[in-house]
C-alpha cells in the first residue's frame, strides 16, 4: 500500500525535478521563444502555416543553419569565425568551375569541399598554433576568401552547370527536399560529435577553461584546428547546396552570412563567451531567424524596416536569456 | 613622541577563521617598519584594515592622535595611508603623468587638463625621489622596479605621510632593489613612516628601524632591528606549534628506486640548471617564498612552458616532455595553483570534470561516450576521495574550495599516475578539508605514487614530506631530509641564507 501510495508523489518529484534540469538547458528560452514567433506568425498570416510554405521556410534557413553549425563549434571554444560567407563562395565557385572544366561533378564537389577544409585549417592554423584572436585571424582571411574566388571567376559567375547538379539545391529525395535533408544530415553528425564523443566534451571544456584544459592534458591546438577546419566545410557544404539552387557559381555569395550565422548561434543560447551553448540551441536560432524572415516577408513589411525589427528581436531575445540562465 | 600610526588591539574574524587576534603595531615618523610572518600569519589582514578594505572587528587606528573610522580604501587615502600592492594599480598604457594623475587630473582655466601642469609635479614628485622617470612613454615599457617608483610618487601626490610596501622586492633585482632602499631613505628623512612587508632577512637588516614579528593572526613582539639577530626573528616567526591535522609520519619512499629523474632541467637559456631525483612513494616538498620559481620549474617539468633544455628519465627510460599531454602519458599530472582559473572548468559538472582528460577509456568500438559507465566512475572516484556533493551532475562552481580540490584529485585518480605535482593544494581550504586532503597524499603514496608538493605553508612541508628542496631566486638553495628538515634551515634557506 505504501509503495503504491509513493509512487505518483516520486513521479510528480522526477517530473518537477526533469522540468528544472531543463530549464537550465541553454536551449529552454530558444525554444519558447521560437514557440511564441512561430505561434505569433502563425495568427497574423493565414499563408503561413501552409505546407508549401514550411518547406520553403526550412530550405531558405538550411544556407545559414548548416554555417552556423560550423560557427557553433568555434564559439563554443570562445573563438569566431568570420570568414565562412566568403569560403562558401570560394568553395562554391570552385566546384562550379572544375565541373565546367570537365572535372566529374562528383570530384569536383569533394575538391570544393577540401577547398573549404583547405581555407578553415588555414585559418584554424594562425589561431591555434600562433595564437593569434579568431577575430583578427578570419577577419583578415573574410577579405583573402572573397578576394580569391573573384579572381577565380574573373568577377562573373560560372554558370553551365548539367542539369542532374540541381539535385543539390533544387532536388528531393524521399519527398523531402535535399537542402532540407543535408540541413539534418549536418544537424545529425554536429549533434554526436558534440555530444557524444570526447572531441565534444573537449570543445566545451576549452570554451570553459582553456587554461584548466591544456593543464589536464588535453592537446588544445589541435582541437581548435579541428574546429575551423571544420567550420570551413560546413561553409563548403552550404557553398554546394547554394550553387545548385543557383545552378552558377556566384563569387559574391553570402555577403553578410557570417552575422546571421552568428545571430543564429547567439540566439540558440550560447554563450558568445564560449562553453555554453547546444547545436539543437542553433538550429532552433536559425530556424527562428527564419521564421522571423519568412513571416515578415509574407507580412510584406519593407526589407528595411525587417532589418530593424530582426534586430530588435536579437536583442530582446539574448537580453532575457542573460537574465534568465545563470 | 606621539606615534604617526598606532594600531590599537585590533582583531578580525573571518567566518570560521580568527584572523588577527589582540594585534597592536605603532609606526612613528622617519621609520621604517617591517612586518614580518609567514603566509597566513594575518599580516595582509592587518594592511588591509589599515587601507580601509577590511573593518576590524574590534580596535583601533589612530593616526596623528586621532582616531580613524575607514569605511573604504578612499578614507585610508584622505587620512594619509598609501599602500604599494605587490599587484600594481597602474594602467599599463598610460604614461608616468597619466597615471599619477588618473581620476583627479588638474585642470587649466579652459577646464582641459593641463598636461604642462601634470608633467611639472610629476617631476617635481621624481625629483623629491631623486629617480629620472621617462614621463611620456607608456608604463608597459618600464621595468617593473620603475612602475614601483611610480607608484610611491602617485602615493605621495596624495600626501600620504604612512606608507606600507607589501613585498615591494620580490619582483625586483638586487641593484633595482637597491635603489628602492635608498629612496625610502630620502623619504625617511622627510619624516615618513614606512611599513615594510619582506620575507628577506637580509632587506630587514638592510632598511628597517624596528621589525614586529606575527604568527598566526596574533603578534609576537616587536623590538628594534638593531638589537635582534636573523635567527632569532625565524625562531619567533615559526615558533613552536602542535599540528595533529597531519597523518601519522610514515615514509613511503622507496629510496632505492627512482621514479622521476630531473637530470638537467633549464627554463631559460641563460638561467640555472635544475636536478632532482624523485623517489617511489616519495613526498618531496618543494619550499620557499611565493615567486621562488618552484611553479615555473614544475610548469616546465610537464611542458606547460617549453623549458630551454631538458633531459628527464622516467623509471630509467629517457622522455620527453613538450606539452601537458605527454607528460599525462608518461603518468604525471599536475593540479595546479589556483583552482578556479586553472585546475576546474567552472561551468562543468562535477563528473564532467573528473573525467575530462580520462573520457577515452569510456568508448566502445566507436569513439562515443558511454555516459553509464562515465557516470559511475566518475561517483566511485568522488567516493573514494570523499567530495562532499549532491550527485556527480553538481556543478562544481556550487562546490567549498575543499571538495572543489577533491575533484581535482579524482581527475587524477582515473589515470594510472605515478608522479602528482601539488602545487600548493590547501590554499584557501578550511583545516577539516586540509586534513583530508593530507591524508589522501598518505593514501597515494602508500599505493607507490610519487607526489611533488609545492607548498608556501612551513607546517604543510613539515608535517608531510619525506624531503624538502628548498627554492631561492630561482635556484634550488638546499635539498633536505631527516633532522635537516626543520623549520630553522627552511627559512634560513628560503630567505637567501643571510643567518647562519
Amino acid at each position: 500500500m505504501s509503495h503504491l501510495a509513493s509512487t505518483p508523489g516520486t513521479a510528480r518529484h522526477s517530473l518537477k525535478m526533469r522540468l528544472a534540469s531543463w530549464r537550465r538547458t541553454p536551449v529552454f528560452y530558444p525554444l519558447i521563444g521560437f514557440i511564441i514567433v512561430f505561434i505569433a506568425m502563425a495568427v497574423i498570416n493565414d499563408n503561413f502555416l501552409t505546407g508549401s510554405n514550411l518547406t520553403n521556410l526550412a530550405r531558405q534557413t538550411s544556407i545559414i543553419a548548416i554555417i552556423a553549425v560550423g560557427m557553433s563549434l568555434a564559439i563554443l571554444t570562445g573563438g569566431i569565425d568570420l570568414s565562412v560567407g566568403p569560403v562558401m563562395a570560394l568553395s562554391g565557385t570552385a566546384m562550379a568551375g572544375l565541373i565546367v572544366a570537365g572535372v566529374p561533378p562528383s570530384l569536383a564537389i569533394l575538391l570544393g569541399l577540401l577547398v573549404g577544409a583547405a581555407f578553415g585549417a588555414f585559418n584554424g592554423a594562425f589561431i591555434a598554433f600562433a595564437g593569434m584572436p579568431p577575430i583578427i585571424v578570419t577577419l583578415a582571411t573574410m577579405g583573402i576568401a572573397r578576394g580569391l574566388a573573384l579572381i577565380y571567376t574573373g568577377g562573373y559567375p560560372i554558370a553551365g552547370l548539367p542539369a542532374e547538379f540541381a539535385f543539390f539545391g533544387r532536388g528531393s529525395l524521399a519527398g523531402i527536399e535535399t537542402p532540407i535533408l543535408i540541413m539534418i544530415a549536418v544537424y545529425a553528425l554536429g549533434f554526436v560529435l558534440l555530444h557524444h564523443t570526447a572531441t565534444g566534451r573537449y570543445l566545451y571544456a576549452i570554451g570553459g577553461n582553456e587554461e584548466a584544459t591544456r593543464l589536464s592534458g588535453i592537446r588544445v591546438s589541435r582541437y581548435k584546428l579541428l574546429v575551423y577546419t571544420l567550420s570551413g566545410v560546413t561553409a563548403a557544404i552550404a557553398g554546394l547546396i547554394l550553387t545548385s539552387r543557383l545552378m552558377s557559381g556566384q563569387p559574391n555569395a553570402g555577403v553578410g552570412f557570417e552575422l546571421d550565422a552568428i545571430a543564429a548561434v547567439v540566439l540558440g543560447g550560447a554563450a558568445i563567451a564560449g562553453g555554453r551553448g547546444m547545436i539543437l540551441g542553433t538550429l532552433i536560432g536559425a530556424l527562428l531567424l527564419g521564421v522571423l524572415n519568412n513571416g515578415l516577408n509574407l507580412m510584406g513589411v519593407s526589407p528595411y524596416l525587417q532589418n530593424v525589427i530582426k534586430g530588435l528581436i536579437i536583442l530582446l531575445a539574448i537580453y532575457i536569456s542573460r537574465k534568465r540562465t545563470p | 613622541m606621539t606615534p604617526l600610526l598606532s594600531l590599537r588591539h585590533i582583531s578580525k574574524s573571518f567566518p570560521g577563521v580568527k584572523a588577527l587576534q589582540d594585534v597592536s603595531l605603532d609606526v612613528h615618523a622617519g621609520e621604517v617598519h617591517a612586518l614580518l610572518g609567514e603566509n597566513g600569519a594575518g599580516k595582509s589582514t592587518l594592511m588591509k584594515i589599515l587601507c580601509g578594505i577590511y573593518r576590524p572587528d574590534e580596535g583601533k587606528i589612530i593616526i596623528n592622535g586621532k582616531t580613524c573610522h575607514f569605511h573604504g580604501y578612499q578614507d585610508a587615502l584622505d587620512a594619509g595611508v598609501g599602500i604599494i600592492f605587490q599587484e600594481f594599480s597602474l594602467i599599463p598604457d598610460l604614461d608616468a603623468v597619466d597615471n599619477i594623475f588618473l581620476g583627479r587630473e588638474m585642470r587649466n582655466r579652459l577646464g582641459l587638463r593641463d598636461r604642462r601642469g601634470m608633467i611639472r609635479e610629476a617631476q617635481h614628485l621624481f625629483d623629491r625621489l631623486k629617480v629620472s622617470i621617462p614621463l611620456d612613454c607608456p608604463i608597459a615599457e618600464l621595468s617593473v622596479a620603475d612602475q614601483q617608483f611610480i607608484e610611491i610618487a602617485k602615493a605621495l601626490s596624495l600626501d600620504a605621510r604612512i606608507l606600507v610596501l607589501d613585498e615591494p622586492t620580490a619582483t625586483l633585482t638586487p641593484s633595482e632593489a637597491d635603489h628602492l632602499f635608498t629612496i625610502m631613505r630620502e623619504l625617511r628623512e622627510q619624516g615618513v613612516g614606512m611599513v615594510f612587508i619582506s620575507h628577506h632577512m637580509e632587506e630587514i637588516f638592510t632598511i628597517c628601524d624596528r621589525v614586529t614579528v606575527m604568527r598566526d593572526g596574533e603578534k609576537i613582539g616587536d623590538c628594534d632591528v638593531a638589537s635582534t639577530t636573523p635567527d632569532d626573528l625565524i625562531e619567533k616567526m615559526v615558533g613552536r606549534r602542535v599540528e595533529n591535522i597531519f597523518p601519522e609520519h610514515r615514509c613511503d619512499a622507496d629510496y632505492a628506486e627512482v621514479v622521476l629523474d630531473i637530470e638537467a632541467l633549464r627554463l631559460d637559456a641563460d638561467g640555472p640548471e635544475h636536478s632532482l631525483k624523485l623517489h617511489r612513494g616519495e613526498i618531496l616538498g618543494f619550499a620557499g617564498l611565493v615567486g621562488s620559481g618552484r611553479t615555473e620549474l614544475a610548469m616546465g617539468l610537464i611542458g606547460a612552458t617549453r623549458p630551454a633544455h631538458a633531459k628527464v628519465h622516467m623509471e630509467g627510460r629517457p622522455v620527453r616532455l613538450r606539452h601537458p599531454a605527454s607528460a599525462l602519458k608518461q603518468g604525471i599530472g599536475l593540479l595546479p595553483e589556483s583552482r578556479k582559473t586553472q585546475g576546474l572548468i567552472l561551468p562543468f559538472s562535477c563528473r564532467e570534470n573528473i573525467s575530462l582528460n580520462n573520457l577515452t577509456q569510456f568508448q566502445g568500438a566507436l569513439p562515443l561516450i558511454r555516459r553509464g559507465k562515465e557516470s559511475l566512475t566518475a561517483a566511485e572516484l568522488m567516493a573514494s576521495v570523499r567530495v562532499k556533493a549532491p550527485s556527480p551532475e553538481t556543478p562544481v562552481g556550487d562546490l567549498s574550495g575543499g571538495n572543489q580540490q577533491k575533484v581535482v584529485i579524482a581527475r587524477w585518480l582515473g589515470h594510472q599516475c605515478k608522479v602528482l605535482i601539488f602545487d600548493e593544494p590547501t590554499r584557501g581550504i578550511d583545516v577539516g578539508a586540509k586534513s583530508e586532503i593530507y591524508a589522501l597524499m598518505k593514501e597515494l603514496t602508500a599505493r607507490g605514487v610519487s607526489i611533488i608538493m609545492i607548498s608556501s605553508e612551513l607546517p604543510e612541508v613539515l608535517g608531510l614530506c619525506d624531503r624538502a628542496a628548498v627554492f631561492y631566486h630561482g635556484r634550488i638553495a638546499a635539498e633536505l631530509q631527516g633532522d635537516d628538515l626543520n623549520s630553522q634551515s627552511i627559512m634560513h634557506h628560503a630567505t637567501g641564507g643571510l643567518s647562519s
